[in-house]
């Protein structure tokens, strides 16, 4: 949620590109998809191939998203929102049934992945998978060795007792700013149902961060992948992709900072960003085309090489590079999968008190 | 608007030239506020949009206006959460200002009392920095606030801290005043030069050849005559940042208290935009007070 003010200017030049689009009368597709989500080559051989042009446009919370699409007259053909998202905007009227007809990619997909998406589109009726990834632990090796000494990081264990954060304050520790998964996490810590809804629990799980809130430093959900890559944070919160990429960053600078991620023994929340189709969209046809184009095998595993996330094509596997596809963070193994869990969306009641405790946390009031 | 209706010019002229400021006022003002009023009495729903009722037609006003209620403005009474965040607001605007007027009215005195040949220029170069996107010029001061940053490395070269010292402001309610009272500042310095720079002169030369000390002429005389800049500087300052959303957003730390952050967590967090209507119309209450200070300021001036 930080900086929802970040991708202003790239907001701005898409709306130029939209409105010479507009007049030019060529084929468009309007994309909304998370920030450092995609190889944009992608996007260019798309455009190459079936002459649709892509006004690609990016967020970096599922809440900015949630409210354009509430407003109505978005402007957007593809949107990627989240899980308990998507379940809360298909309750709400805000998308289009998917025209399978004109997906004949969907063969391509995992049915494992597409399974587990149904609990948040009974049916799959509306959305098709993007990318899947986990919560862990991103941090900078040598930093965190220097803090706790020579122990293991494979607990949440290093960032929830308060005796290690701690020590890792004065290194830097953020939390992502997302509240819902924040407190599925919290809550299965403290061996509560991740996916309650009692205030109790949310109060539990609450705790777990109120312990630890005179050591964080900040709590955001994309600046850190940079801060964790130029050595400013030494352990955050984060999604397992952007990790990667901050590793990945970190190596190319060769600043001699070393980020790794991992997924807690503990278990952690996985989470599935999906492809979906306003209902107010305009153009229906190019955006079918531009989902049906990211499900082949060859495409979304370029895309996959790029931003290091898993995704939910199971022909593509055999495209993927072989340390994205072998590598535990991203294509974790059986036994982690069997330890992820899934949250549902919150009832508005349920939400305030979240977002109530989520704000005491975070300012103390 | 006095002026107009007491000269001799009448017919549809006259009319026209009334008409514009209040048609501007009527469609970018009152409409809507009371669009937010409405939304502010209505309950959250899953829907499209997220509230409910939502006005269709005149034939089911009744019903429509049977449904709305005032519960939204008793639960914020309720929590405490927002009467700090009110109050939080109001101490930044309330310190923010005062930083302002102290650098503000020596620079607008500076640029007053300056050969008449070098003020454009002096006021050209107030205005120079909305040359760049204000988005930019915050972010600029991340670069140079962050531990890493410019300020760190300058103080590091000239000494005043060692090389494992750093700045720790970035992300602090330090951080927040630097920005606002910089970006704000042209609006608290074009007020004060503008009333600084219509004193007639000749009065300091009288209290000088009376014997008054310059330090006293300038509370006897240049100051009060200043008033209606410092009164306007200051409230164009005040009312904003006391709304202010972006600067704390990316310059403060996650336990910067403010309203319009308050705001941002009831409309995209809760998505309880009757919540967060409830929020702004309180905080244009809230605010009403002061602007009507500024009317009677302005009023009494001319």
């Amino acid at each position: 949620m930080k900086n929802k003010l970040l991708h202003l200017p790239a907001f701005a030049v898409s709306a130029l590109l939209a409105a010479t689009a507009a007049t030019a009368q060529e084929r468009v597709v309007h994309v909304y998809n998370w920030s450092d989500y995609i190889d944009e080559s992608v996007l260019e051989d798309f455009t190459k191939e079936t002459g649709i042009k892509v006004v690609y446009d990016v967020f970096d919370s599922n809440e900015i998203v949630e409210t354009k699409l509430l407003a109505g007259g978005s402007g957007y053909d593809v949107v990627v929102p989240t899980g308990p998202f998507l379940a809360r905007q298909i309750q709400a009227g805000v998308f289009q049934k998917l025209d399978k007809s004109k997906l004949p990619n969907l063969s391509n997909m995992w049915p494992q992945i597409t399974e587990r998406l149904a609990k948040y589109d009974p049916g799959n009726e509306y959305a098709v998978n993007y990318m899947w990834g986990t919560t862990g632990i991103g941090y900078n090796v040598d930093k965190v060795k220097a803090a706790l000494g020579d122990v293991p990081v494979d607990s949440w264990d290093v960032l929830f007792k308060p005796e290690n954060a701690e020590k890792l304050a004065s290194c830097g520790i953020n939390i992502l700013d997302a509240s819902d998964e924040t407190f599925a996490i919290g809550m299965n810590y403290v061996g509560k149902d991740p996916d309650s809804k009692e205030t109790a629990d949310l109060e539990a799980g609450a705790e777990v961060y109120m312990n630890i809130r005179p050591h964080v430093k900040s709590f955001n959900s994309s600046a850190y992948i940079d801060e964790l890559a130029n050595g400013d944070t030494c352990i955050s919160m984060g999604w397992s992709g952007d990790v990667l990429q901050a590793k990945a960053r970190a190596e190319e600078a060769g600043n001699g900072v070393n980020v790794e991620y991992v997924i807690p023994k503990e278990g952690t929340y996985m989470w599935f960003d999906n492809l979906a189709i306003p209902a107010d969209a305009k153009n229906v046809d190019e955006a079918h085309e531009f989902i049906n184009y990211l499900m082949k095998p060859e495409v979304i595993a370029k895309a996959s090489n790029y931003v290091q996330y898993a995704n939910g094509n199971l022909a593509s596997q055999e495209f993927l590079d072989k340390e994205v596809l072998e590598n535990p963070a991203v294509y974790p193994p059986q036994e982690t999968v069997s330890k992820l869990f899934t949250i549902s969306p919150y009832g508005p009641r349920e939400q305030r008190v979240l977002n109530r405790l989520w704000t005491q946390i975070k300012t103390g009031t | 608007m006095a002026e107009i209706s007491t000269t001799s010019h009448s017919g549809p002229a006259r009319w026209l030239v009334v008409a514009v400021p209040y048609l501007w006022l009527l469609l970018f003002f009152a409409a809507p506020f009371l669009i937010i009023l409405k939304i502010s009495l209505s309950d959250t729903a899953i829907a499209m949009p997220p509230y409910t009722p939502v006005f269709d037609s005149f034939g089911t006003l009744g019903n429509f206006v049977s449904q709305l209620d005032l519960e939204n403005y008793f639960f914020l009474a309720e929590d405490a959460l927002y009467i700090q965040s009110y109050l939080s607001s109001l101490r930044m605007a309330f310190i923010s200002t005062f930083l302002l007027l102290v650098i503000g009215y020596p620079m607008a005195l500076a640029m007053a009392r300056a050969p008449s040949r070098w003020r454009p220029t002096l006021v050209m170069l107030v205005i120079l920095p909305f040359w760049t996107s204000f988005l930019i010029r915050v972010y600029a001061w991340i670069g140079i606030l962050k531990p890493e940053g410019l300020l760190t490395v300058f103080l590091q070269t000239i000494g005043l801290m060692g090389p494992d010292e750093q700045v720790q402001v970035y992300r602090t309610d330090i951080a927040v005043f630097i920005g606002i009272v910089y970006s704000y500042l042209p609006f608290m310095v074009l007020p004060l030069y503008s009333a600084l720079e219509k004193m007639d002169g000749t009065l300091l030369e009288a209290a000088n050849d009376l014997g008054c000390p310059p330090l006293k002429a300038f509370w006897k005389i240049t100051f009060p005559l200043s008033m209606p800049g410092v009164i306007a500087g200051s409230l164009i300052c005040f009312i904003p940042i006391a709304g202010e959303f972006v600067i704390p957003d990316l310059l403060g730390g996650p336990d910067t208290l403010m309203i319009g952050k308050t705001l941002w967590t009831e409309f995209f967090g809760n998505r309880d935009w009757p919540l967060a209507s409830a929020v702004a119309v309180l905080l244009l209450l809230v605010l009403v007070v002061p602007i009507m200070i500024f009317q009677k300021q302005q009023q009494k001036v001319g």
